[in-house]
C-alpha cells in the first residue's frame, strides 16, 4: 500500500495554514502507511544567488553549525536551522559546490532535497510521529505534498521513505511498485551517471524523472515517457516549484482522488484524506485517468 | 418520543428506549455503548465521528423486518470506508456527504442515498435493494452485484460493473476503463460516454450507451436494438428517474466467441 497527499493553494491569504490543513491528510493515510512518511513543503524562496539544501545525518547530535561554518570560509555566507532531524542549510554556495563540498568533508550527511523553495523531512515512525518531529501543523508555504509508506521491496530507512528529490525544487512521491527500478537502476548508473543511495525502486523513478528534466525534457514530457520506460503500477505525485503533477499507470492499478475548490487543489490516495479540508462538501471532486498527466500551479 | 437528543448507555436510558420503540434489542450492541441520535421529523440520524463506523452498521445491519425505524440519515460520513454495507432489511438510509470504499456492500433490500460521492466498490456483491450516488463514483462500482439497482447521477470511474452478475447499473454521466469487464448478466446503462475496453470478456449482461465509446473490449460488439430492448432501457431510466431517449442509445453484448476453446487457438497455448 501506501498513502499520497498533496495540498496546492491557489488563495494565498491560506498559506499561513498549509500545515494545520496539510496534517491532517497525512495522518489519516497512516493505515495506508505506517512504517514512515514524508513531507516535501514550498516556502520562504531564498534569493537568486542562493540555494536551499535539506541535509540530514543519522547522528542526532551531528554539528550542523560547525559544517555552516566550513562552508561559509569556503564558499560565502552559509547558514543552517536544525529542523527535527534534517537541518536545512541556506548558503551562497551553489548546489554543486554544496555537493562537492559534502562529498569531501561530510561523507555521512545525506542530501535530502535542494533548490530555491523545496524543503523535505521524511523519516520513518507513525505518520503522527513524524509530523511532530518536523513541526509540520505549524509549517506556512505554498503547497506541499506527503507520502505515508508501507514498505514492500526495500528497507524501512529514512533515506528509503518519500519524497525523492528529482532535480532543484523537484520531488516524487510513488504508491505502487516497480518491476524493471534493477535494470532501469543498472542502466542510469551507467549512461546517466547517477548515484543511487538505497535499493528503492521509487528512488530509481525519481532519478529517471532527474536525467529527463536534465535532457532537457518538462516535467510533462519526462513523466509521459516514464509510461513507456518504467514497468509496474503506480501513482506518482511529483512536486515542483510552483505546484504538482499527478500520473497514474496505464491501467491504473492504484487509488487517486482530486478535489478542487476556488481555494485549493488536492489530491489523495482515498477521499478520507481531502475530507477535513474546509469547503470539501462543495469541492468538485473526481478520480484522474489513468496515463494522463495532470499538473496545477502557476507554472 | 419527539424531537430530540437520545443519549443510550444506562440501562435505565434504554429501557425507556425499549419500551416506547420495540423492537429493538439488539444482543451484541451492548450496554457499555454511547450513542447519540438525533430523530427529526421522519428520520433518526446516526453521526459518524461521534457514534463510530462500526456502531452504527451494527445498528443498521440490526434493524429487525417490520420495525418502524425505517428512515435513518448518516451525519458526517467522511470517507470512511464500508458504511451501510451488509444491510438486510428494507430501510432507507441516507448518508449526507462522501462516502469511503465499498459503502452499501452485500446491500439486501435496504435503500441508501449518498447525498455525496462514493469510493471504490460502492454496492459491491449487492444482491437486492436500491443504492443511488447524487455524487461522483469512483472505481469497482456494483462490482460482482447479483441484483438490485444502482444509480449514479455522475461520473463512474474504472471499471465500473465489473463482473456484474445481475445488478442494473444507471450512470448519469460517464464511465471509464474496463467498465462491465466479465460481466455476466443485468445491464449497465450509460447516459454518458464510456472509456477504452468497454464489456472486455463479457457474458450476458447488456450494456446500452448514449454517448461515445473509445473502444470495445475483446469479445464485445455492438447489436441491433430490438423492441424488447428498447422496453427494457424505457423501464430502467424510469426506475432510476433519468430522463432520455431511449432511441438515441447503442446497444453492446457479447458475440461469444470466447465461449468455448476454439482449436484454431491452440498454438497460442
Amino acid at each position: 500500500m501506501c498513502g499520497i497527499v498533496g495540498l496546492y493553494l491557489k488563495d494565498k491569504s491560506l498559506e499561513k495554514s498549509l500545515g494545520k490543513m496539510f496534517t491532517p491528510m497525512l495522518i489519516e493515510m497512516t493505515n495506508r502507511g505506517p512504517d514512515s512518511a514524508g513531507v516535501a513543503i514550498y516556502r520562504d524562496p531564498v534569493g537568486k544567488t542562493e540555494i536551499k539544501v535539506t541535509l540530514a545525518h543519522t547522528d542526532p547530535a551531528f554539528d550542523w553549525s560547525a559544517l555552516a561554518a566550513k562552508l561559509t570560509a569556503l564558499h560565502g555566507k552559509s547558514k543552517v536551522t536544525k529542523i527535527g532531524n534534517h537541518c536545512v542549510l541556506v548558503s551562497k554556495a551553489s548546489e554543486e559546490e554544496v555537493r562537492a563540498f559534502l562529498a569531501a568533508e561530510a561523507k555521512d550527511v545525506r542530501v535530502v532535497g535542494a533548490g530555491h523553495v523545496i524543503e523535505i523531512f521524511k523519516d520513518v515512525g507513525l505518520p503522527r510521529a513524524v509530523a511532530d518531529m518536523y513541526d509540520i501543523e505549524s509549517a506556512h508555504g505554498s503547497h506541499a505534498i506527503g507520502h505515508t509508506r508501507m514498505a514492500t521491496e526495500s528497507a524501512v530507512t529514512t533515506a528509503g521513505s518519500h519524497p525523492f528529490a528529482t532535480g532543484q525544487d523537484l520531488c516524487l512521491v510513488h504508491n505502487g511498485s516497480l518491476s524493471n527500478h534493477n535494470t532501469l537502476r543498472q542502466w542510469l548508473r551507467k549512461n546517466a551517471k547517477i548515484e543511487f543511495q538505497t535499493e528503492n525502486d521509487t528512488e530509481v523513478a525519481a532519478a529517471y524523472l532527474t536525467w529527463k528534466l536534465r535532457e532537457g525534457h518538462s516535467l510533462k514530457q519526462a513523466l509521459e515517457s516514464s509510461l513507456t520506460d518504467l514497468d509496474g503500477f503506480y501513482t506518482f505525485v511529483a512536486g515542483t516549484a510552483d505546484g504538482f503533477a499527478v500520473l497514474r499507470d496505464p491501467i491504473a492499478c492504484k487509488p487517486a482522488v482530486m478535489a478542487e475548490t476556488d481555494d485549493w487543489v488536492a489530491f489523495g490516495s482515498e477521499f478520507r484524506a481531502l475530507a477535513t479540508l474546509p469547503g470539501v462538501e462543495k469541492a468538485k471532486v473526481w478520480e484522474p485517468e489513468p496515463a494522463i498527466v495532470y499538473s496545477w500551479g502557476r507554472a | 418520543m419527539g424531537s430530540g437528543e437520545w443519549r443510550m448507555g444506562k440501562a435505565s436510558h434504554l429501557m425507556v428506549f425499549h419500551a416506547l420503540h420495540s423492537p429493538f434489542a439488539t444482543p451484541d450492541f451492548g450496554f457499555a455503548m454511547t450513542m447519540t441520535m438525533t430523530k427529526t421529523a421522519n428520520a433518526l440520524t446516526l453521526d459518524v465521528q461521534t457514534d463510530g463506523l462500526r456502531a452504527i452498521n451494527q445498528r443498521l445491519q440490526n434493524v429487525p423486518k417490520g420495525s418502524n425505524e425505517t428512515h435513518w440519515t448518516i451525519a458526517n460520513p467522511a470517507g470512511e470506508h464500508a458504511l451501510a454495507a451488509g444491510l438486510q432489511s428494507p430501510i432507507r438510509v441516507e448518508i449526507m456527504g462522501t462516502a469511503g470504499y465499498y459503502c452499501a456492500g452485500m446491500n439486501k433490500e435496504a435503500t441508501v442515498i449518498v447525498h455525496g460521492n462514493v469510493s471504490t466498490g460502492v454496492a459491491e456483491n449487492m444482491m437486492s435493494g436500491y443504492v443511488r450516488v447524487k455524487g461522483n463514483a469512483s472505481q469497482s462500482a456494483g462490482a460482482t452485484a447479483h441484483g438490485g439497482l444502482l444509480v449514479i447521477e455522475g461520473d463512474a470511474a474504472a471499471r465500473c460493473g465489473i463482473s456484474m452478475k445481475g445488478v442494473d447499473i444507471v450512470v448519469g454521466g460517464s464511465v471509464g476503463h474496463m467498465s462491465a469487464f466479465m460481466a455476466q448478466a443485468g445491464a449497465l446503462v450509460v447516459l454518458g460516454d464510456a472509456g477504452d475496453a468497454l464489456g472486455d470478456s463479457l457474458y450476458e449482461a447488456k450494456l446500452f450507451v448514449r454517448g461515445t465509446v473509445k473502444s470495445l473490449g475483446a469479445d464485445c460488439i455492438e447489436k441491433e436494438m430490438r423492441p424488447e430492448h428498447l422496453e427494457l432501457l424505457t423501464q430502467l431510466l424510469a426506475k432510476a428517474e433519468m430522463t432520455a431517449d431511449p432511441h438515441s442509445f447503442r446497444r453492446y453484448g457479447s458475440a461469444r466467441k470466447l465461449y468455448n476453446f476454439s482449436i484454431d487457438n491452440a498454438d497460442a497455448y
